[in-house]
């Protein structure tokens, strides 16, 4: 029996300004699933993620997205996120003045309430972070921090892996977050991901290089080309890709033949 | 029916109690007095004070003694964890709301008046040093007026735990506006430190004038902490200058944190006088309704290797106006200078606005130096980056002016009041959340 679906997204336009970067996306992610989404620079990866997490300068122009049987796209982004929806940024924005600790607290608490709970006290939430600090393995003086400020790159990569394993979302986005990674930091984020593989939950994988997929085994390869998923397939699409390159699905014409196959 | 006194009128020829004044004390006063009648009140005229109009200061009535008091309960919020406190009410130490406590060895902080009477020749040569006259109207009219202030001498070597913290309280009941001039002195000796505390406050929305000068006197190796907190009445007025001279190797790290008063006017400044000598200057101000608040800030590098850091931070709201002036100097013999300075400014409405300036002279060639102003809005992408964690819209929007002020703020080192302009800025800023949980 096929499992719940989490996400369905049904011919998903979305325009920057005059220009439709998203042209006609369909995808469906059930429970328990990793679905990578793979394609050149300017594909429209990224606008895809943050479609979803609901950035604003993106403007939906056509398609639905249905999250859980709800309109994601009705949904404000604090909403999308209590409801279980979390983002890894390519570029996470760096908060001086508020410290790691506080936001991620916030945060959490936040999606408690929208879900019913109690807030978490300092004292259970230190050590919830601790606990989910050691599998990043982040250091104590970064989490006491203002938020990303001066973190290094792979820092920063290693702060949404801890934030995402601390509010434990349903369905998880990477948007890039395993470029200009080193190999530590790689398998930091697949450790990441990979703790959120079960039933419960489901993860995008957004990648431009097939490397993350060596330490995370992904239930579907989609290939994004020009706004549109050309080409989607198991594990071995990824190889594929890696060897061959992007250059086959770039010509509309090509792209068009790849889709009728 | 004659006019009430003005500041304009300066002061008058024999101020209290000068008559058991010593001589030099009673020259120093003339010569205050003489340069503030030469000087007069500057006008927007003046390029320092382009964006800051001083007039209404002086059309105040002024009452020639305040007809209040403060009971000390109106205090206790305001009383800071510290090695001594010390309270002035209207420009007069108040031994009786103070806390003294027994000083190391080699420490020394009293009441400038108190320090007069005891050793009347010792201040003499040091009073007025620091703080030049020529050109500084206020500074002027504070060296002819002031009734008192805090002398803090350091001897060689030593350290001060905790801070000291110098209270000057105005009020006035609701009546008549009155005029303090409060004065400092910091004298610290080579290799000593120090963390000083100075807020001005006020009460009920009064209306009243204060006009201070601090000055401070680092010797080589010293290391002395200047914060200085405003939160006078909605109604008044505060002119201030703090104004050092740095030694070989010395530090001044210098916050000043500026919330209240209709109209406020801080210069510091600071002669970089020797080799290695650092200072870092740090401001924020939070201004709205129709509040005026105008920062001027001078760096003078005049020797060889010698660091200066600025990190100047506004916030205002309504119609509130903002000025930060940020003047650096490296002089010709000023080699291997290191300067960086930063003015940052958040618009939170639309009427708010900000005039912000660097003034950069540099003659020699061997230095780095920056500076980097700007004035903007909120940032909408970290905004987003909240939002996209689950915190609801408002509450990201307050958390980012929050951050936005904490950065100063976390950047003082006297504990107790770094958290108490932690809670001040919560509650201004968030005012349904609880400061615990931002440590």
């Amino acid at each position: 029996m096929a499992r719940d679906v989490i996400l369905e997204v049904r011919g998903l336009h979305a325009t920057v300004g005059e220009k439709e970067i998203l042209r006609g996306v369909d995808l469906v992610v059930r429970e328990g699933e990793i679905h990578a989404i793979m394609g050149p620079n300017g594909s429209g990866k990224s606008t895809l993620a943050h479609v979803l997490a609901g950035r604003e300068p993106y403007t939906v122009t056509g398609g639905e997205v249905r999250y859980r049987g709800k309109d994601l796209l009705a949904m404000p982004p604090e909403d999308r996120a209590r409801e279980g929806v979390f983002l890894a940024f390519q570029y996470p924005v760096e908060i001086p003045g508020v410290s790691n600790t506080y936001f991620l607290r916030s945060a959490l608490n936040a999606i408690r309430k929208h879900q019913g709970l109690d807030p978490m006290d300092a004292m259970d939430f230190l050590k919830l972070l601790k606990d989910k600090m050691k599998f990043v393995d982040m250091d104590q003086a970064l989490v006491n921090r203002s938020v990303n400020e001066g973190f290094s790159g792979g820092e920063k990569k290693r702060n949404e892996i801890l934030q995402m394993a601390v509010l434990d979302p349903t369905l998880a986005i990477l948007d890039e977050t395993d470029s200009g990674l080193d190999i530590d930091a790689l398998r930091v984020v697949a450790s990441g991901v990979n703790q959120l593989r079960d039933e419960e939950h489901a993860v995008i994988v957004v990648t431009h290089y097939q490397r993350l997929l060596n330490y995370l085994v992904p239930d579907s390869v989609h290939v994004l080309v020009e706004g549109r998923i050309v080409r989607s397939g198991g594990k071995g699409l990824a190889l594929e890709l890696e060897e061959k390159g992007y250059a086959e699905f770039e010509r509309p014409e090509r792209a068009a033949e790849a889709r009728a196959s | 029916m004659s006019a009430a006194p003005s500041v304009l009128d300066g002061p008058p020829e024999v101020v209290g109690g000068a008559d058991h004044e010593p001589r030099w004390l009673a020259d120093v006063r003339q010569r205050g007095r003489a340069a503030f009648r030469e000087l007069g009140l500057p006008t927007t005229r003046h390029e320092d004070w382009k964006y800051t109009d001083v007039s209404p200061i002086a059309e105040l009535p002024l009452a020639e003694t305040a007809g209040a008091d403060v009971a000390r309960d109106r205090l206790r919020p305001f009383h800071l964890e510290s090695a001594l406190e010390l309270v002035f009410v209207n420009g007069k130490w108040r031994e009786d709301l103070s806390t003294l406590r027994p000083l190391p060895n080699g420490v020394h902080a009293k009441s400038l008046a108190v320090a007069v009477a005891e050793a009347p020749s010792a201040l003499e040569s040091e009073l007025g040093s620091v703080a030049a006259l020529e050109g500084h109207a206020f500074t002027a009219l504070n060296t002819a007026s002031f009734a008192d202030g805090a002398v803090v001498v350091l001897d060689d070597g030593a350290v001060v735990p905790g801070a000291i913290h110098l209270l000057f309280v105005s009020v006035t009941g609701g009546g008549a506006p009155i005029a303090s001039h409060p004065r400092v002195l910091i004298l610290a000796g080579p290799e000593s430190r120090a963390a000083i505390v100075e807020t001005h406050l006020g009460f009920d929305g009064d209306t009243y004038f204060t006009n201070a000068v601090t000055e401070i006197r680092l010797e080589e190796g010293a290391t002395v902490e200047h914060y200085r907190l405003q939160v006078e009445t909605p109604e008044a007025f505060h002119v201030a200058r703090v104004v050092a001279r740095q030694g070989a190797r010395s530090k001044l790290l210098s916050s000043s944190v500026s919330l209240g008063a209709k109209l406020a006017r801080i210069d510091v400044e600071t002669t970089l006088a020797a080799e290695d000598a650092e200072c870092v200057l740090d401001g924020l101000y939070l201004a709205a309704g129709r509040q005026h608040v105008d920062h001027h800030t001078a760096i003078d590098h005049r020797q060889p290797r010698c660091r200066s850091r600025e990190l100047y931070k506004g916030i205002l709201d309504g119609r509130a106006s903002g000025v930060f002036n940020g003047k650096v100097w490296i002089r010709l013999d000023a080699q291997q200078s290191d300067a960086h300075q930063v003015n940052r400014n958040l618009l939170l409405s639309d009427d708010a606005e900000v005039d912000t300036k660097p003034e950069l002279e540099i003659l020699a060639d061997d230095v780095r130096c920056s500076h980097g102003a700007t004035v903007g809005q909120l940032d909408e992408d970290a905004v987003y980056y909240l939002r996209s964690r689950g915190i609801g819209e408002r509450s990201a929007r307050d958390l980012l002016v929050y951050g936005f002020a904490n950065e100063v703020v976390n950047r003082i080192r006297v504990e107790p009041l770094r958290v108490r302009l932690e809670e001040m800025l919560w509650n201004r800023f968030r005012d349904d959340a609880d400061p615990e949980e931002a440590r």
